[in-house]
């Protein structure tokens, strides 16, 4: 009975860092620009395919992934470049429209590039399940946990002790601001895309072994990174990590105790809550407009 | 005299039009249609089938066509989703005008194209597995893939032999697996198997431990079928292994593909599955009449594309090439003659075993045309 809520619990937590990435690369998009990037996922394909493709050449492992995610962060940029800053004083809905617009035209990029078949990445290390308290788990879901851990501590740092990070954060809380004081505030969006897409990168390197890597596997791993972002409080970076892990283990949950038929439906409905009960997310600060 | 003149240049200009005419009926195409699923995540079903029918179509120009027809194949990949599959079976239809369509990798799409074949009355050569395709028998549709029926028997005929009577049901939410799932129930009660779990799974799901986690707490289960397409059962199998779940592990055809070894590596060794004779050409006995054909077949195909072989490939083969046989035989491309030729087809043998179709059998095969192959060392193995 324990064993199963706790393997329910392990699967749940290993998915759930990846959520957890996806939405902090939301977040971080949105407190730079008041931007939903739903080229996310995109990003975290990216990492994916590019690390099975290139290690299956012969490249290392460390290398591969890094190259995945230095091309991530490219792509990041161009779109961050070439897609939303063009449309600056656009409304919301419309550059919502031009990043899902933007993900399709990656995802299309990149079943040119790479194909359309699924590529196998190998475990890191091994995959002889380790066994806790009669639950068992894949060695490659504590490097999904430690990898996710590591980049959302690291995160932390470069915001709250490094005077980029610092300028970053002023951005999102007041833009006009923060141009005052002399911070570049279009670099700022451009670091923000680089930033989320090198946490989507690493995230899909990572979650590779597990799931297969494929040219849409950036889909629902972006849409229910955007649950978590909006769960936590869209903006809230510690509140999309939370909010990830929530989604990861309700769904694991879901599927264990009621049925495995409606796994995908957990995040829909969890977003469908939020939006409607409690829109400002968990941790969200609650709007206030000054009349 | 101006008349007769004109008369006769009209003539001849009229009769030349007519030879000109003639000469383009006489090499008028066979048009061909296919909706495959080349993308998607049927994607190592539908690539292989691609490749053949293109491969083959051109073989077949190259050889001189069929009665000095050459055959124009029009493919469209439908992506895996079943209604743009039937968009484009409307496509094929009625722009394209073909004359028999050869497709749907997956039920799902073989199923929307149904009603349009059938109103549009253009012969349908399907790929995909479940029974329901030809049962109850539709006029304008037949299938060369073995049903999931009879893979549900070949799998039970084989609990039977090692003495296991209690198995795990593990199916896919996508059409085949939904079918296999009933079939099975309804094969078990036949042969006396009981089905102790009945679990579902999704197409696109990343992680099934929780549904195997069910399973390996039920300590009635002696072994586990999977019932899937494509990349799912893949990730089934390797949260098999990582449960450390030690019972035998049964798949259905529907991953008799060298591609899924790749994918789930490792964690394949061991599984066994229905399969046809294509995937052991090698093993067969040199008195099976399929050996000739699967063995030309897989060498063919090494050669053009330097991959593996799959049931999958041999398939799109068959139904190109039984289409096509058809049309020989039906001395033309008139559809309801075409229909009546292929319904005719007799002791074809194919990759997928010996077809003998009729009015109420639109697949012809039996289940001996199946083998039951396990995994050994990342290679099929024929189990005897």
């Amino acid at each position: 009975m324990f064993a199963e809520l706790l393997q329910y619990m392990l699967s749940g937590l290993t998915i759930g860092a990846i959520y957890a990435l996806a939405g902090l690369g939301f977040s971080i998009i949105y407190n730079a620009s008041h931007v939903i990037n739903f080229a996310q996922g995109e990003f975290i394909m990216i990492g994916g395919m590019a690390s099975a493709t290139l290690t299956a050449s012969g490249v290392p492992l460390p290398l591969a992934i890094l190259i995945g995610c230095g091309g991530a962060m490219l792509v990041g940029v161009a779109v961050a470049k070439f897609a939303v800053e063009r449309a600056r004083d656009a409304s919301t809905v419309t550059l919502i429209i031009i990043t899902i617009g933007a993900s399709i035209f990656l995802r299309g990029l990149a079943e040119l590039v790479w194909g359309k078949d699924f590529k196998r990445l190998d475990a890191f290390s091994g995959e002889t399940p380790i066994q806790f308290l009669g639950a068992s788990m894949q060695p490659q879901s504590l490097w999904v946990v430690g990898c996710a851990g590591v980049l959302i501590v690291a995160i932390g740092l470069f915001f709250n002790k490094t005077l980029t990070g610092k300028a970053m954060l002023a951005t999102s809380h007041n833009r006009l601001a923060a141009q005052l004081v002399g911070i570049d505030v279009k670099r700022v969006v451009l670091a923000s895309f680089a930033l989320s897409a090198a946490l989507g990168a690493v995230g899909g390197a990572v979650v590779a072994p597990i799931t297969f890597s494929y040219t849409e596997m950036g889909i629902m791993l972006g849409l229910k990174g955007f649950t978590a972002a909006v769960l936590g409080g869209l903006g809230h970076g510690p509140g999309a990590v939370a909010g990830g892990l929530i989604v990861g283990v309700a769904e694991a949950l879901g599927a264990g105790y009621i049925s495995s038929a409606y796994k995908d439906a957990v995040a829909f409905v969890i977003i469908l809550a939020v939006l409607l009960f409690m829109p400002n997310g968990l941790f969200g600060k609650r709007g206030a407009e000054r009349v | 005299m101006r008349i007769r003149l004109l008369s006769t240049v009209a003539a001849v200009v009229g009769l030349t039009l007519g030879a000109v005419a003639g000469a383009a009926s006489a090499a008028d195409p066979i048009k061909v249609g296919a909706i495959i699923s080349a993308t998607g995540p049927a994607s190592f079903l539908g690539d292989p089938e691609k490749k053949v029918l293109e491969l083959y179509a051109d073989r077949v120009n190259q050889a001189g066509g069929v009665a000095g027809r050459p055959v124009q194949l029009t493919v469209y990949d439908d992506g895996g989703a079943a209604d743009k599959a039937a968009s484009f079976t409307k496509r094929l239809i009625e722009s394209d005008k073909v004359d028999v369509i050869v497709g749907g990798t997956t039920t799902a799409a073989t199923m929307a194209a149904v009603p349009l074949v059938e109103r549009g009355e253009v012969p349908f050569i399907s790929l995909a597995g479940a029974v329901v395709i030809v049962e109850p028998v539709k006029k304008w549709v037949f299938k060369t893939p073995h049903t999931d029926r009879m893979a549900a028997e070949k799998v039970m005929d084989d609990l039977k032999k090692r003495g296991l009577t209690k198995l795990a049901l593990v199916s896919e939410d996508s059409g085949f697996g939904k079918s296999g799932r009933e079939q099975t129930l309804a094969v078990a009660k036949e042969r006396g198997i009981e089905l102790v779990a009945d679990e579902t799974y999704g197409a696109k799901d990343t992680d099934v431990t929780a549904q195997l986690t069910k399973i390996r707490n039920n300590a009635a289960a002696q072994a586990v079928l999977v019932f899937g397409l494509g990349q799912g059962p893949a990730v089934v199998t390797k949260n098999y292994r990582q449960l450390g779940i030690t019972l035998p592990l049964y798949q259905s055809h529907g991953v008799a593909s060298k591609e899924y070894i790749r994918l789930a590596g490792g964690a394949a060794e061991g599984v066994r599955l229905p399969a046809a004779g294509l995937v052991v050409a090698s093993q067969l006995a040199d008195s099976d009449p399929q050996k000739k054909v699967v063995v030309e077949f897989t060498k063919v195909y090494e050669e053009a594309f330097s991959s593996e072989v799959s049931t999958f490939a041999g398939h799109a083969y068959d139904g190109l090439m039984i289409a096509l046989d058809a049309v020989k035989r039906a001395g033309g491309t008139d559809k309801a003659k075409l229909r009546d030729a292929i319904e005719q087809t007799k002791g074809y043998v194919g990759t997928g075993g010996i077809v003998t179709m009729s009015a109420k059998d639109h697949m012809g095969l039996s289940l001996d045309a199946f083998h039951m192959v396990e995994v050994k060392q990342g290679d099929w193995a024929l189990v005897k």
